[in-house]
């Protein structure tokens, strides 16, 4: 099954990136551009028998490893 | 004392490391590969500078998952001192062996230069070389070393004494919304830490590239003199 892990800095945490983002996005006439925030998306394929058996082993690899919940947020989605 | 300098692809500054212990112990520390599982015999672990893993996914997220950061977390539970430096701070906050996470720089830059830093660790082998509120200069390199921590463990931080060093002026003056002085935009100013039982420190800047003469000064010297001291 295809699981898609969306990570994404908490509330709160500077997101220099989005903040570069957003500068260039003013500069190119999208003056009501803000809030800008650089996510990360990680698509990977997992053995499971049902999408919440999916979505649980989508949870525990973000809790492990593709987010870091000091700094991140995170949702899993399974697609079929 | 018996040092070990854990190696991981993608590690960069374990020569420097291991020159600057040569220099203040006259021993050469041992290279541990990061697939080994095995730290016995060892009284201080250092996790030098460099992009292990390349990097990815986050700074130091992939070292925290091999095999010898297992045995380290056993040692570090053991109460074993532990020195991470540059990507090495990183792998530490990556592992929870320290507390907050290093972000990119609020710049966006990399930066390569030096820095001064405060020291303001207390009761600690790390900082034993310093008095407290020492100023020395240091060498940094790095992208991501912009320190964050929940207000709540920064305010503990701070009240235990476990902020290590600070960045700061020449003169010691710090300013925390300055970028000329607190460069990457770390929270407080923020460049080392503590752990609780205050034997595990993680620092951005590179001390071990200011241990001699000919590298431009010895600036650094004192952090591994102290280590020295109370290791033997």
């Amino acid at each position: 099954m295809k699981v898609r892990v969306f990570v994404y800095l908490k509330d709160g945490v500077l997101d220099p990136q989005g903040k570069a983002v957003e500068h260039a996005l003013h500069s190119l006439g999208f003056e009501g551009a803000s809030h800008v925030r650089i996510s990360r998306v990680v698509d990977l394929h997992v053995k499971a028998d049902n999408a919440e058996a999916a979505k649980k082993k989508g949870e525990e690899m973000a809790r492990a490893l593709l987010a870091n919940e000091v700094i991140e947020d995170f949702h899993v989605e399974v697609t079929v | 004392m018996k040092t070990g300098i854990v190696v991981f692809p993608g590690t960069n500054r374990e020569r420097d490391m291991a020159q600057a212990f040569r220099v203040v112990s006259g021993k050469t520390p041992q290279m541990l590969w990061h697939q080994q599982d095995n730290v016995d015999g060892l009284d201080l672990i250092v996790l030098p500078g460099g992009f292990s893993f390349g990097d990815y996914l986050r700074s130091g997220a992939m070292a925290a998952h091999s095999p010898i950061m297992k045995a380290v977390r056993q040692f570090a539970e053991k109460g074993g001192y532990i020195l991470g430096v540059c990507n090495g701070f990183q792998i530490l906050t990556e592992s929870q062996l320290l507390p907050g996470a290093l972000l990119r720089n609020a710049g966006q830059r990399f930066l390569s230069q030096d820095c001064h830093l405060k020291v303001e660790g207390r009761d600690s082998i790390f900082t034993s070389g310093w008095k407290h509120g020492d100023v020395f200069r240091a060498p940094m390199a790095h992208g991501d070393g912009n320190y964050t921590a929940a207000p709540d463990v920064l305010d503990r931080l701070e009240g235990e004494g476990r902020v290590a060093f600070r960045y700061c002026t020449a003169e010691g003056h710090v300013k925390d919304s300055d970028e000329h002085v607190n460069m990457n935009g770390s929270a407080r100013s923020i460049a080392g830490v503590l752990s609780e039982n205050r034997r595990v420190c993680g620092l951005m800047p590179h001390p071990e590239n200011l241990t001699e003469e000919i590298l431009g000064g010895t600036d650094g010297l004192p952090l591994f003199t102290g280590i020295m001291e109370a290791l033997g």
